[in-house]
Formats: structure tokens, sequence, C-alpha cells
């Protein structure tokens, strides 16, 4: 019972993070989901991205300092890229919210966060690296995991492998 | 039969071939190279350590491919490592000794279907000369395989290829069923 309380706290905190980011941006981002693992909202206006990500890192009540982890997502029945942004208010007020972006699947990109929290800069290489949705203003936008000269993006659905790479045969 | 097992006249005078007193020169001193790729490694370092103890088979790691003759492949070997492999292969003098450990460096391991980066089975880029099966196999598997390579070496001389050395281990060997089975009967006699 103890637990489930300490969780609905949670969720309460997420919201009213929420609420504050939602006075500010309006209509640029969605609804509040309000689920038990991870509360998110999605930003709407992909442009915007980096301006809210700097208004929750420094906005009094907010104080987002920490990413905990930036995700790339495929989302092929929407012909959409994204990412999932786990952000926290660590040591301040310890509330916890994540951020959803998506961009088109063919040619899309999403602004860089990079110089707001310096944890985006790999995790955001690993998301063009595996996915291939680029990042505007991303200071060193190269693959991070696969070799620079490797071909497609491994973690899209529809990925299929190549025949040979530098001579040497891929699949199995 | 090992060279120290031949008996030795009173004259301290050993009677024996050149290509006897060169492979077990070779043998007993095997140099692999000091590089792991994954958690096979960690079995390896393992083997290295004071447990198990390979120096005792004079097997002690390198840190150079110039100063090896063998190159145990412990672990994933990537697309990105491959050519890197291949490169430290060429750079170690003959003659040469591969040794694959574990799945992964066999055949590709449990990447062989979705593992887009892992190179399947690193024969595909060098010659393996002993496969040691495993998924990390353990130091006594590994040292199975290290003293596979010495009786390789014992298959060598002068004018032998490698070829006619790998065709001659493979006619001497032997099932251990029998033997297991008979130090079983020992055991509870």
């Amino acid at each position: 019972m103890e637990e489930g309380k300490v969780l609905s706290n949670a969720a309460q905190e997420s919201g009213a993070a929420y609420a504050v980011i939602h006075e500010k941006f309006g209509e640029a981002i969605s609804a509040f989901d309000d689920n038990a693992t991870m509360p998110f909202f999605e930003v709407l206006d992909t442009a915007l991205w980096t301006d809210i990500a700097l208004f929750m890192r420094d906005h009094p009540k907010l104080k987002f300092n920490y990413m905990a982890c930036l995700s790339g997502v495929d989302y092929p029945e929407e012909g959409k890229l994204g990412l999932v942004a786990n952000l926290e208010s660590l040591g301040v007020f310890g509330h916890k919210l994540a951020v959803k972006v998506k961009c088109p699947r063919e040619g899309g990109s999403i602004p860089s966060v990079a110089g707001v929290w310096h944890t985006a800069n790999w995790h955001e290489r690993e998301a063009y690296d595996m996915l291939g949705m680029l990042f505007e203003g991303h200071p060193d936008m190269r693959r991070i995991l696969c070799p620079d000269d490797w071909e497609g993006w491994p973690l899209r659905k529809d990925y299929k492998v190549q025949e040979s790479y530098h001579g040497i045969k891929v699949p199995y | 039969m090992g060279l120290l097992d031949a008996a030795v006249s009173r004259q301290n005078v050993l009677v024996t071939s050149v290509d006897s007193v060169l492979n077990w020169a070779r043998l007993s001193s095997l140099w692999p190279m000091g590089f792991g790729l994954a958690c096979c490694a960690i079995e390896m370092m393992a083997t290295n350590a004071s447990n198990y103890d390979l120096e005792r088979f004079g097997i002690f790691p390198r840190s150079s491919p110039r100063q090896s003759d063998l190159m145990i492949v412990a672990g994933t070997v990537t697309m990105k490592m491959a050519e890197r492999v291949v490169r430290l292969y060429e750079q170690m003098p003959e003659p040469r000794y591969v040794l694959s450990m574990g799945s992964c460096s066999n055949c590709g391991g449990p990447y062989w279907e979705h593992g887009y980066h892992v190179l399947k089975g690193v024969d595909r880029v060098i010659p393996v000369d002993v496969y040691v099966p495993g998924c990390p196999p353990r130091p006594e598997a590994l040292i199975g395989g290290l003293m596979k390579i010495q009786e390789l070496i014992r298959m060598e001389g002068l004018g032998v290829s490698r070829a006619d050395a790998l065709k001659k281990l493979a006619e001497a060997e032997s099932d251990p069923q029998p033997l297991i089975e008979e130090a079983r009967k020992q055991k509870t006699a």
C-alpha cells in the first residue's frame, strides 16, 4: 500500500512539472500522459524542442538538471522516427518526466539538445547511428558505434543487413 | 612421447632428430598475443592466473604481435574489429597459430542471425587451427585447445606443410571414452 502511495506522489510531481511547461508552451506540447511507469508528454512543434529543454533545465520550479537517457525509436506505421528523453531533477526536486519528440522517417531532423545536457551528445549520435535521423545543431554528428562507412540504419524495423563489408561477408 | 621422456645416456648425450628438438622448443614456449574481445577474455585471463597457471606450459601473453606465435581469438569479433584482427595476424611472425575461443569467434554464436555487427566466425578472415567450443569455454577447455595446438606442433617437421600436419593430427586422434571409463572403473573399484 505504502508503495502505491509513493508512486502516485511521483506522478503528481511529474504532473505539476508538466503544468508549468504547458503554461509556457501551450499548444506546442501534447496532453500529459499520466502512466505509473514513465509519465511523459510529446513535443508537437519539433522546432521548439531545444527551447523547451532549456526551459525545463533552467526554470526555478523545474530544474531538470539530469538527462538519465535519450533513446531513438522507430514508428514505421506513422512514417516517423523519434526520441524519448528521460529527464530528472536530481538533488533539487527529485521529479521525473519523459519527453517524446518525433520527425519524418525519411530526411527528418530533430533539434539537438547536446548544448543543454552534455549527456545528449553521445546519445544523439547513437540515435543517429541506429535510426538515421539528424540532430540539427549537434557539434559532432557522426556515427558512434558502427563504422563510418556502414550502410543503413540497424535498428529500423525494415533494416536489411548489407551483403559484404570491405570484402568480408556479413550475413550468416 | 615428449623429448624429456627420452633416455639420456651416461655422458649426458641425447640423440634425437632436429624436428623433435625444434618442435619441443616451440610447443613449450607458446606465446599468445595478449588481447581479448569479450567475456571469453575473462576466462582466458582466469586461465592465465594462478589457479590454472598457463605458465606451467610456457604460455605467457605478449604485448606485441611481433613477439607472439599464437593468437587466441577470445570473444566476439565485430565487423569493426575484424580488419584489426587481420592486421594483427599479419604482423605475427611465421610459424603462427590461431585458436578460436568460444561460440562467437567460432561461428558468430548468439549473434548469428540478428547481430548485424558481428563477424560470423573469425575463420572468414584468418585461418584457424583449433576451435574451442563453449560460451564461454571453461579454463579446462581452453587448456585442452592449447594442448591440441601443442599436438599440432608435434606433428610438424621440416618439409611438412601445415595442411599435412593438421591431417596427421586428425588421423592421430584417439577416442578418449575408453580412458574415461577405465579411470571411472579404477575409482569405483
